[in-house]
């Protein structure tokens, strides 16, 4: 076995028993990245040295002898929209094509803590906007199941790496499914914790409400590693909270595992090979004891539009801050713009600097927030996200677990839906309403459909990571 | 849906530069989007509070100290900025020729 096919626990193993150096570890994916990644174009950064030097460091504390923490020496790729000190942090955007992330974000602090070694930054959606990967600035990263296919996004080269071998694990973000849908297309597994459980200082925001940090990787067991350590409150995001559940959760008894499939998730559209994978993961959930029933979320199908207009209206917000004047790609030197005054400055910085669908965003975001149209759009989609919470509130009272497909079809070809804007919002329709209630699911992989992954998303209510995990566990080990 | 002249008013309050071509494009796409979001209009809301966050947070309140460090961050800060004068950011005259 290759070391770049290695888990994170077993790598860790090899580690302890000296079987490998942390330098091998990091050798064989620096060198895994640069036979692989013209083709994938999952990273935007690779971080040698940091890397080599991090690496380096592991080792010498295993010479010394004692315990080393889980995730010692084990290369991790990180999304470039979060800041690594030291590094270059674009978001895969030309706005901030030469910024350098001048602190760590909080759970980069605590990977650095635990002796990560850090290869580099992943290509992405620009600013987290897509659902392909297509809309990075700087070109997009392919699926390595179909060099002409998308990997999904925008954790798009965070899953494509962990796909490829390119990386051990990675962290990515979810504001509407951007961590479980290119997770289901790059048949990685990809876990969005509850909102609030993993701090998101330090990351670039989109949308403040809906942003959540967490991992990809290769197994349900790394998630669980990863997602514990970088978990917690912390006093640099007021948002973040300690996770209610306890560390030793109760140990699932699957004969008393209620799981509800919501019928709403079974509709026109879905792919019917999609739709037979997943009926069959949950039959073998049924075989193995789990009682199984329908449920409905009936607010289902006005999630995608909620989502839409939520989101929009905090990035008009959040994109206010690259103006030209504080950091990022400015016109105030520019030889091209002569005699400009300040408003020409903000005008042609954002108008250069920011892609389509920024701008998009930005324009829909700014006309919903408009005075006149507070109420009926931004208000009136707060009001429709109570409803669609309350669903799943609802919905739990009955279940334990929700078990649905994580996109209606598998990876979809480059190109295919980059021209209508709603065709691509779309393919958030089974993640996005987890968002926007802050429930915390993970998609695993269910099959392949000619060659391509399928996920299975597994969905808990609100601080049950643990139970999501030990559900998602049992399918994998009795795949 | 939505007419160019918004388009262009909605463009200059998000200090957004958009040319006409792309304001044309906008004006298109934007109307399709807004007439998808129309749907909410079929849910009845009248007796429900707004979700602004999905997880109860409550203020959070720290002691006002000097941060000590702030001076050595405000360095590393600027060094970011495209002009900066006497540790301050530069911007360009917001009046125009003669008014000033």
């Amino acid at each position: 076995m290759e070391l770049t096919e290695l888990t994170i626990s077993q790598a860790h193993q090899g580690l302890l028993k000296k079987e490998f150096s942390a330098l091998d570890l990091c050798k064989a994916y620096l060198g895994r990245i640069k036979n692989r990644d013209k083709e994938i174009f999952a990273y935007l950064t690779v971080s040698e040295k940091l890397a080599l030097s991090q690496a380096q460091k592991v080792d010498e504390m295993i010479a010394k002898g004692g315990e080393i923490p889980l995730l010692a020496g084990i290369p991790v790729a990180i999304k470039d929209l979060l800041m690594v000190k030291g590094l270059k942090c674009t978001a895969g955007s030309k706005i901030l094509e030469n910024y350098i992330a001048p602190y760590d974000a909080t759970v980069i602090k605590k990977l650095r803590a635990q002796g990560a070694v850090i290869l580099g930054k992943t290509n992405m959606d620009e600013f987290a906007m897509g659902a392909s990967g297509e809309r990075s600035a700087f070109g997009p990263t392919k699926n390595p199941y179909d060099l002409t296919r998308v990997p999904g996004g925008s954790s798009s080269g965070s899953a494509a790496a962990v796909a490829d071998n390119m990386a051990c694990y990675a962290l990515g973000t979810d504001t509407g499914g951007s961590i479980r849908q290119p997770s289901s297309f790059c048949g990685t597994v990809g876990i969005k914790p509850t909102y609030g459980a993993v701090s998101r200082y330090g990351l670039m925001a989109m949308c403040c409400s809906l942003d959540h940090v967490g991992a990809i990787t290769k197994t349900v067991e790394d998630a669980k590693i990863v997602f514990d350590a970088i978990k917690g409150k912390d006093s640099m995001d007021s948002t973040s909270v300690e996770s209610i559940s306890n560390a030793k959760a109760q140990m699932l008894k699957i004969n008393e595992l209620k799981i509800g499939i919501p019928k709403e998730y079974f509709i026109e559209g879905i792919d019917p090979e999609v739709e037979r994978l997943v009926r069959e993961a949950v039959k073998k959930y049924e075989q193995m004891g789990a009682k199984v029933q329908e449920i409905s979320l009936p607010h289902t199908e006005y999630a995608i539009a909620t989502y839409y207009i939520i989101v929009p209206c905090e990035i008009s917000a959040n994109m206010a801050r690259y103006d030209g004047i504080k950091y990022g790609y400015s016109t105030v030197k520019s030889k091209k713009h002569k005699s400009q005054d300040l408003l020409d400055v903000y005008l042609k910085s954002r108008a250069e600097g920011f892609g389509e669908e920024v701008r998009r965003r930005i324009i829909i975001g700014t006309y919903a927030l408009s005075s006149g149209y507070y109420d009926a759009y931004y208000l009136k989609a707060q009001k429709v996200r109570t409803l669609i919470k309350r669903d799943f509130e609802k919905a739990f009272e009955k279940v334990d677990i929700i078990l649905a497909p994580t996109t209606p079809t598998p990876a979809f070809k480059i190109g295919e839906n980059v021209s209508d804007p709603l065709t691509m919002y779309l393919c958030d329709v089974f993640t996005a309403p987890l968002d926007l209630a802050g429930l915390p699911g993970i998609s695993i992989p269910c099959g392949k459909i000619n060659n391509l992954p399928v996920g299975l998303q597994v969905m808990g209510n609100y601080f049950e990571e643990d139970k999501v995990f030990q559900v998602a566990q049992i399918f994998e080990e009795n795949k | 849906m939505i007419s160019k002249k918004e388009v262009k008013h909605i463009a200059k309050l998000a200090r957004l530069g958009l040319s006409e071509k792309e304001m044309e494009k906008m004006e298109k796409e934007l109307s399709s989007i807004l007439e998808y979001f129309e749907k909410l209009k079929e849910v009845d809301v009248s007796q429900v509070e707004p979700t602004f966050h999905s997880v109860p947070i409550e203020n959070v309140m720290r002691e006002d100290e000097i941060n000590a460090k702030r001076e050595t961050q405000s360095a590393k800060l600027l060094y970011l900025a495209p002009e900066t004068k006497d540790g301050y950011l530069k911007v360009k005259s917001i009046f125009k020729d003669g008014a000033n």
